[in-house]
Parts: C-alpha cells; sequence; structure tokens
C-alpha cells in the first residue's frame, strides 16, 4: 500500500482545490460568506477533486472506493432532481420495464457525459429483469 | 411459609436480567448465529475473470446480492489464491502479529461472504476481540452520539449538541419523533456542535430522499442509514435493491457528503425473510456488498437486531464476528452498541469490553448522550444517564473510548452559549421567537421532562419554514456572524469546506484538532506490543480526570472542619506513662495515634468523642469501668486492642482505630485472633460501639456474651470507602514511633449534647 503523498489535499495543496466556480479552499473566508461572495455553488465538490479522491483510495488499495468516487464525479453534473428521479426508478418496481431505465442510461452518456453510470444503469436493468424486480409492488 | 420451589429463583426472577428474553436454537427458523441450516459452504468458479460459480450457487440462479457480489466485490486477481487458503489458516493470519493488516485486507477482496464466514466463525470471542483491534482501519479510536430529544426541542437539541462535542464525540446523530422536524432538529444540532470547536461530524437520520436534500443544503456532514439487507426478499421489502442503495452512496460523494451503509445481524429475520440462514453469513453478504457498493465504512454489529440476535446462544459472539468481517474488508466500521441489547447492567458492560480496550472507528453507533426517554433511537447501550460508567471505564482500563469529563460549570457555558446561538440564528432568520424563561429551562434541563420550550408542534412550523424558504447552511453561517457568533460561524464554515476537499470521504475519516484523520494517513499499524494506537501521556491524564477524585489533601481538609466540633466536645488529657491495671473490673480502651489528634470522625461519620462515650457507657452498662490510653506504636487493630489487653487489670481491652474499626481483645490471645470484630466502621453504628463495651465488660466478668453483629447489607464497602481508609490510615501509620510507650489519657467530655 502506497501512501499518497498529497493526502488531506486541504493541507497539503490547498490552492489546488478549488470550488465548480473556480474558488479555491482559501478563498472560502468568513468575510466572504459575510459579504454573500459564497453560493452554495461554491461549496460543492468538484469532478476533478473527487478524481483525486479516487487516486488515493486506490492507491490505498481500496478500488471499489475509487470507482465509487468516479461515479460520483460524473454525479456531480447531474442536478438533485434528476439524482432524486433516478434513484427512484431504481427502486424496486419502480421502473416497469427495461426500456425505463435504458432510456435513462442513454440520456446519462447524451447529456451528462456520465458513462460509468449509464453502464452502471444497464448492469442494473439485466439483473431486475432477470430477478423479476420490475414487477409492480403498490 | 411452605414452598416447593428454591426461593433463590424468586430472587432471580426479579432481576432485571429476566425481562430479556431467550430464544432456543432453531437453525431451520433462522435462529442461527453462525450455523444456519441452508449456509452454503464456501467455493468459486472463475472463468476468463468472471465469477461462474459463488457459495454454492451458479451464476445463473445468482440473486441480485450474489449479482452484484460478483461483479463489484469479487476480485478475480486475487480470489483464486485467497480462496485456496484453508479457513483455519486464514483465522490464523488474522490473529496473527506478524502477518500485516494490508495483507489481510488484499485477501479479503478475493473472498466470497461463506468463506469470510467460515474463517471468523473459527475464532473464539478473545480471538475475535483480537484481529478486530488488529483490523480495524483508523489507529486512533473514536465515538458517536445520539442527540435527540422527546419533543424535538431545538433548544435542547442544539445545548446537547454542544456538550456531546464538548465530551469529545467525532460524530453526532440526530433523528425525529414527528418525520417533519427534521430541518428544524438539523438546524438545531449543526449550530450547537458549532459551538466549542470545528470538525465535529454531524448527521440527520430521515427518510432517504430527504436527508440527502438536507445534506445538499449543508446542514449535515455525513450520513449512515443507507441500509443494505443480505436476502434479496428483504431488500425488496426495505424498498431498494443494492443498484438504488450504490447510486446513493455515489449520490452522498458527489455533493462531498461522507456516507457510511447500515447493516446488521437479524434485520432478515425480524423483516421475516431469513431463507434459514445463519446470521453471520447473511452478514457477510451484506457486508462484501457494502465493500462493492464503494461505500467508505459500515454501521454493522446487530444495530437494531442487537437484541434479537443476542438472545440467541452465541449471539454477542456473532456480533463481534461480523464487525471484525466488516473491518476484514477494509471498511470503517461504526461497531453497534446502540440499541440496548439486554435489560442487564452486566451483559451491557460485558459486551463494550472488547470495543473499548480494542478500539473501534466509532466504538458506538449511537451513545445515548441523552437521557434514555429522550432518545428517539430507542435506548442506547449507554445513554446521558450511564455516561460517567464509561468515563470510568475508560480510566480503569486507560483504555481509550473517545471521550473525555467535563466540568459542571463548563457545561452550563457550554450550554447556554448554544442555546444563544441558536435563539438568534432563530429569531433572525424569522423561524421562532425564544423567550429567556425557555432557554433558562433548557439550559439546566437533564431531559425533555424539565423544560418549559417548543411543543413537537411549534417546531414542525419552524421545520418547514427552514424547508420551505430553502435556506442553507451559509444562510445559518452569516446569521451567527451578524449576532456576533464568530466562532460558531468559522467552525460551521470549516465543516463546509470540508465537502470541497472531499478529504472526508476516505475510509474512516473524522476529524481531530482541525485536521481530517483517516484510514489514509493515520493507518492502524498494529504489529504487536508497542505499536498501533497507544495512549499518550496527556490523554491518559484527560482519561483519569474524572469529577470528585479523592485526595489526601481534601481528608485532611474534611478532617480539619470536623475538628472545631471535637474540640468543643471532648479533651483528652495526657496524663503520663500508662500503668499496667490490677482492677479484675475495668476495660481498657486503646486508641490508635491519630484519634482525636488529626482524625476527628469515623468512616461512619460519628463523631470520634461520641463513639468513645458510647464504649464508655457499654462497659458501665455490664458493670465494669473503661479507662482509656493512648498508644503511638502501632496503628492496627489487632495490635491496638492486644496492646490493651495487656494493660488491662481484666485482661480485657478494646482497640478502636480513628476510622472506627474496633476489636475486643483478651490478653493471652494471638493477635489476629481476637474475641469480636468490627471491620465494617462505614455501618457501624453508635449502638454497635455501646454494645461492644456491655460485652467487653461482660467478658471482664467472666461472662459469655452473644456477639454484636453489624448487619450488612451486601453494600460494596470496599469501593465506597477503601480510597479513604487507604488515605486515613496512612496518615495514622506514619504517626507511629517504634517503641513508644502506652500513654494514659483521661478523658473529658465537654459538650453534653454530643
Amino acid at each position: 500500500m502506497t501512501r499518497p503523498k498529497d493526502y488531506p489535499l486541504a493541507e497539503t495543496s490547498p490552492e489546488s482545490v478549488t470550488g465548480p466556480r473556480g474558488k479555491t479552499l482559501d478563498a472560502l473566508t468568513m468575510d466572504a460568506v459575510a459579504q454573500g461572495a459564497l453560493g452554495v455553488e461554491d461549496i460543492r465538490i468538484t469532478p476533478e477533486t473527487l478524481a483525486r479522491q479516487a487516486g488515493v483510495a486506490r492507491a490505498a488499495g481500496r478500488g471499489a472506493l475509487a470507482e465509487n468516487f468516479e461515479r460520483a464525479a460524473e454525479m456531480t453534473r447531474l442536478p438533485e432532481a434528476e439524482i432524486m428521479r433516478i434513484y427512484e426508478l431504481l427502486r424496486p418496481g419502480r421502473a416497469g420495464s427495461g426500456a425505463a431505465l435504458a432510456e435513462v442510461a442513454e440520456r446519462l452518456e447524451s447529456e451528462f457525459a456520465a458513462p460509468r453510470l449509464a453502464a452502471f444503469i444497464r448492469q442494473a436493468a439485466v439483473q431486475y429483469d432477470r430477478r423479476n424486480l420490475y414487477r409492480q409492488r403498490f | 411459609m411452605d414452598s416447593n420451589r428454591w426461593k433463590r429463583f424468586d430472587d432471580w426472577d426479579a432481576r432485571a436480567l429476566r425481562l430479556d428474553k431467550f430464544a432456543a436454537e432453531d437453525p431451520e427458523n433462522g435462529f442461527s448465529a453462525f450455523a444456519g441450516k441452508a449456509d452454503p459452504a464456501p467455493g468459486l468458479g472463475l472463468a476468463d475473470g468472471v465469477v461462474t460459480a459463488m457459495d454454492g450457487v451458479a451464476a445463473a440462479d445468482f440473486d441480485m446480492i450474489d449479482a452484484f457480489i460478483a461483479a463489484h466485490h469479487i476480485d478475480p486477481a486475487i480470489a483464486e489464491e485467497a480462496m485456496a487458503i484453508p479457513s483455519t489458516d486464514l483465522a490464523r493470519m488474522l490473529v496473527d502479529i506478524n502477518v500485516p493488516r494490508t495483507d489481510l485486507t488484499r485477501l479479503a477482496r478475493g473472498l466470497t461472504p461463506a468463506k469470510l464466514a467460515e474463517v471468523v466463525a473459527g475464532l473464539n470471542a478473545m480471538e475475535i476481540a483480537f484481529a478486530y483491534s488488529k483490523m480495524r482501519a483508523r489507529r486512533t479510536p473514536g465515538n458517536q452520539a445520539h442527540v435527540t430529544n422527546a419533543k424535538d426541542d431545538p433548544l435542547q437539541l442544539a445545548a446537547d449538541a454542544a456538550v456531546a462535542v464538548a465530551l469529545g464525540f467525532d460524530e453526532i446523530e440526530t433523528t425525529m419523533r414527528v418525520a417533519r422536524n427534521s430541518w428544524s432538529n438539523a438546524l438545531a444540532c449543526c449550530v450547537g456542535a458549532a459551538v466549542g470547536k470545528p470538525g465535529t461530524l454531524f448527521q440527520c437520520s430521515s427518510e432517504e430522499a430527504e436527508e440527502l436534500e438536507i445534506g445538499m443544503a449543508g446542514f449535515t456532514s455525513y450520513a449512515e442509514t443507507v441500509s443494505v439487507y443480505g436476502t434479496e426478499s428483504a431488500f425488496v421489502d426495505g424498498d431498494d435493491t443494492p443498484w438504488s442503495k450504490a447510486w446513493l452512496a455515489a449520490a452522498y460523494a458527489s455533493r462531498g457528503i461522507k456516507m457510511r451503509c447500515t447493516s446488521g445481524a437479524a434485520s432478515e429475520l425480524l423483516m421475516g425473510f431469513h431463507e434459514a440462514k445463519s446470521l453471520l453469513y447473511l452478514e457477510a453478504r451484506c457486508l462484501c456488498l457494502q465493500r462493492g457498493m464503494g461505500a467508505q465504512g459500515t454501521q454493522n454489529g446487530g444495530i437494531d437486531g442487537a437484541p434479537l440476535a443476542s438472545s440467541m446462544p452465541g449471539g454477542v459472539r456473532e456480533i463481534m464476528a461480523e464487525n471484525l468481517i466488516a473491518v476484514w474488508l477494509d471498511l470503517e466500521c461504526a461497531s453497534g452498541n446502540d440499541a440496548r441489547h439486554s435489560e442487564s447492567d452486566m451483559r451491557v458492560g460485558a459486551k463494550i469490553l472488547p470495543y473499548l480496550i480494542g478500539g473501534s472507528d466509532l466504538i458506538c453507533s449511537g451513545f445515548g448522550s441523552i437521557l434514555k426517554y429522550d432518545n428517539s433511537f430507542n435506548p442506547s447501550s449507554f445513554n446521558g444517564e450511564e455516561l460517567e460508567e464509561y468515563l470510568v471505564l475508560q480510566r480503569d482500563f486507560e483504555a481509550d473510548g473517545g471521550l473525555t469529563s467535563i466540568e459542571d460549570a463548563a457545561a452550563l457555558d457550554i450550554r447556554r452559549r448554544a442555546i444563544d446561538a441558536l435563539a438568534h440564528v432563530m429569531k433572525d432568520l424569522g423561524l421562532a421567537e425564544t423567550t429567556e424563561e425557555m432557554k433558562r429551562s433548557v439550559a439546566v434541563a437533564s431531559g425533555s421532562r424539565d423544560t418549559q420550550s417548543f411543543s413537537p408542534g411549534e417546531v414542525a412550523v419552524i421545520s418547514d419554514r427552514i424547508k420551505g424558504r430553502g435556506l442553507t447552511i451559509l444562510d445559518v453561517i452569516r446569521s451567527l456572524d451578524r449576532g456576533g457568533f464568530r466562532a460558531e460561524a468559522e467552525n460551521l464554515l470549516f465543516l463546509v469546506k470540508l465537502r470541497v476537499s472531499g478529504d472526508y470521504l476516505q475510509t474512516s475519516a473524522v476529524v481531530r484538532d482541525g485536521r481530517v484523520v483517516s484510514a489514509v494517513n493515520d493507518p492502524n499499524d498494529y504489529t504487536g506490543p508497542g505499536t498501533g494506537y497507544r495512549l499518550t501521556e496527556a490523554r491518559r491524564k484527560e482519561l483519569a480526570a474524572i469529577r470528585d477524585v479523592l485526595t489526601r489533601e481534601e481528608v485532611l481538609r474534611a478532617e480539619a472542619a470536623a475538628e472545631e466540633g471535637e474540640a468543643r466536645a471532648v479533651r483528652y488529657n495526657d496524663m503520663g506513662p500508662a500503668r499496667a491495671g490490677t482492677d479484675p473490673g475495668e476495660v481498657v480502651v486503646g486508641l490508635s495515634p491519630g484519634f482525636g489528634t488529626r482524625i476527628f470522625r469515623t468512616l461512619a461519620g460519628h463523631r470520634l468523642s461520641a463513639v468513645v462515650r458510647a464504649i464508655g457507657a457499654g462497659v458501665a452498662r455490664g458493670g465494669g469501668r473503661m479507662r482509656v490510653v493512648r498508644l503511638r506504636h502501632t496503628a492496627d487493630t489487632s495490635f491496638l486492642g492486644l496492646s490493651a489487653a495487656r494493660l488491662s487489670g481484666s485482661g480485657i481491652g478494646i482497640g478502636l482505630q480513628a476510622k472506627g474499626t474496633a476489636v475486643i481483645h483478651q490478653k493471652d490471645r494471638l493477635p489476629h485472633n481476637n474475641l469480636e470484630l468490627f471491620s465494617n466502621a462505614p455501618i457501624t453504628t453508635l449502638d454497635h460501639y455501646e454494645g461492644m463495651g456491655f460485652n467487653a465488660a461482660t467478658y471482664a466478668a467472666g461472662g459469655f456474651p452473644e456477639p454484636v453483629v453489624v448487619p450488612t447489607n451486601g453494600e460494596a464497602l470496599g469501593a465506597r470507602f477503601h480510597a479513604r481508609v487507604a488515605l486515613t490510615y496512612a496518615i495514622e501509620t506514619a504517626m507511629t514511633e517504634n517503641g513508644a510507650s502506652p500513654e494514659e489519657v483521661r478523658i473529658e467530655f465537654v459538650d453534653q449534647k454530643t
């Protein structure tokens, strides 16, 4: 196991960590908050930072955790409502058939540049079909 | 009364233990900790890097859990090597200090659920505890608190959250009595947890979608209610699949929120879908699933199923075993010890011990920092009531359970600060008005039954306003700053910045002294004595510093306070060297060196003058005469008594220590073979001393009195008094002088009202 040298990012290279609008960690100050110069968009993690954290996890021997961070990196591009809509669709009995999930996978690729999430949804669709998880429950 | 039952069984029936219901082993019906009727033998088929069969099931027959584990947990590059190692060998590697943790976490990525279960089942409870301590991910142990109350009162939540931070909890979890109060609870706890220091992580356990929404608004910094189950039917009844849960896992990470899953023994049994499989095997499935999903950690170890698991033979060992699988899979483990598994304090104390001495990422995944009735999750193993017992256990074993004592005055200051901060925010943001009376009642209240504060209905209005106006953590930070709560605003901003860097998304991350500490930069490197987590001297002193500790100075101070009263009550007039008596009716009382000179009360609190007077009265009632001598060559009761007896014309003497221990002795007996002894000074009454005087006079007259027996109710007198006894007695022994001769003492009672 290698110990990633740049972890924790906030300590080793705060200038290299930014929010989605480019503000660095050092720019997230009380004064900036008080003056209203910061919005919720500035306090979100970026796909780049998640990719770096995936690298940290992988170097520490945690490949599955890294893959989750990589899915999450793609998911930063999805609005909250979309995340919740797809979550709901993944619950048992909601999608009705594989077609709904296939359509989601399609859009994840085309609209959100999220190939990992798309593949993940397609894998789910295969298993939902095998295990009859499309059946209505209420 | 006639009875055909040994009445001890009635005594046993009356113990709290007997409120626990124990269940017979029944592997066909899911009641088996380790050996379910349908548990499969371990096995794995691989072809071209793809799993073709696992634990006796062909890929074509995989249920959704098998399929997910095969696709996301099993690492084909390692599986062949790992599965080929005999289970007993793996079990031995787990407890071998020469096998590094990382070798084992690597192998775990190639092991199937049945194999993992088989290996840990081969360890006894002590081996499991040891292996757990070696295998847990982060070196420094930590703890998590529940902060809830029966009214969902935000003022109390803020005050209690602040106290939990001061106690040292790394994480705080809240939930609601009324579901729609979630936003109010989140606001209250996050403001309260910002008092004192930055970095205590906070979660609000609510419905999946709402919890994520609250997290996205910035109020919470972690989540742990993403539950998984070990059978497909239970999973579907929980209204999720491995893919929907994994989607949530990524969703939390995408918003920079720390997340762990939850699973625990017997949840499938409670939900009615156990498939005749053992608790451990089903948990092994859950845990492989969680690793496969990419969760950094798990809340695991019975959890809500702990009481049911513990009703079975080996149930508690199973809970330990599943926790071991969790850390072997390299997951952060918030190791249960939350839902109270027994009404017996002794069972609870026994269960916590391995975690306390071995450490855990979060020893309790919900230590009830509030009173039992205020815990909206249900009572925990430890609660506000028992918190000091936990602090003492840390001190006893010099084991870091993550907590630190707080002082009276500091606790109240912290509570007031949290209440003021939240009251300001609620007023400033137009959520609610708080009166001084409400604040005062909450600040001092131990629990919600003592508060005059918001009702659950009023809280619902506050909660709806927060949600309805789309308030975020930035609004709260700004408001705190406006109100002059700059430190709290800074502390909340610190939490917000955590989510931008994502450092705390890594395995086992908590914040200590303003820095993220995780399995990455603080890995558990235990390889035997002298390695792994060790207490620093500073931390050891913190653990030792519990409330109300006795010192020699304190004993002397208390005695000095009693001295004044005694000075008015009695005078011990020194009459020169004591002579051997000739009066056959006399009883000589030998006083210890510190008696009435440095020590003035017995352990029972009697003034020493009153004790001497009672003995004298007894001697007189028995027809004898008391003569008092001061002995300075010894402070030992037996030798005091024997020395007194040898000076006595009757051959009968009484030895009397300042702490109240007394003995009747006869001049020809061996030192430790006395006539009567009052060894339990703390429960010896003046009547007993009077009786001792009477009996001594009776012996002197050649009679055979009924010995005076001091009845005990089984009090742990050693625990109550021995610290004081040792300090008091050391004061006396330090006063002894070798070869000092007995001195005659004329007692003069001044104040007759004693």
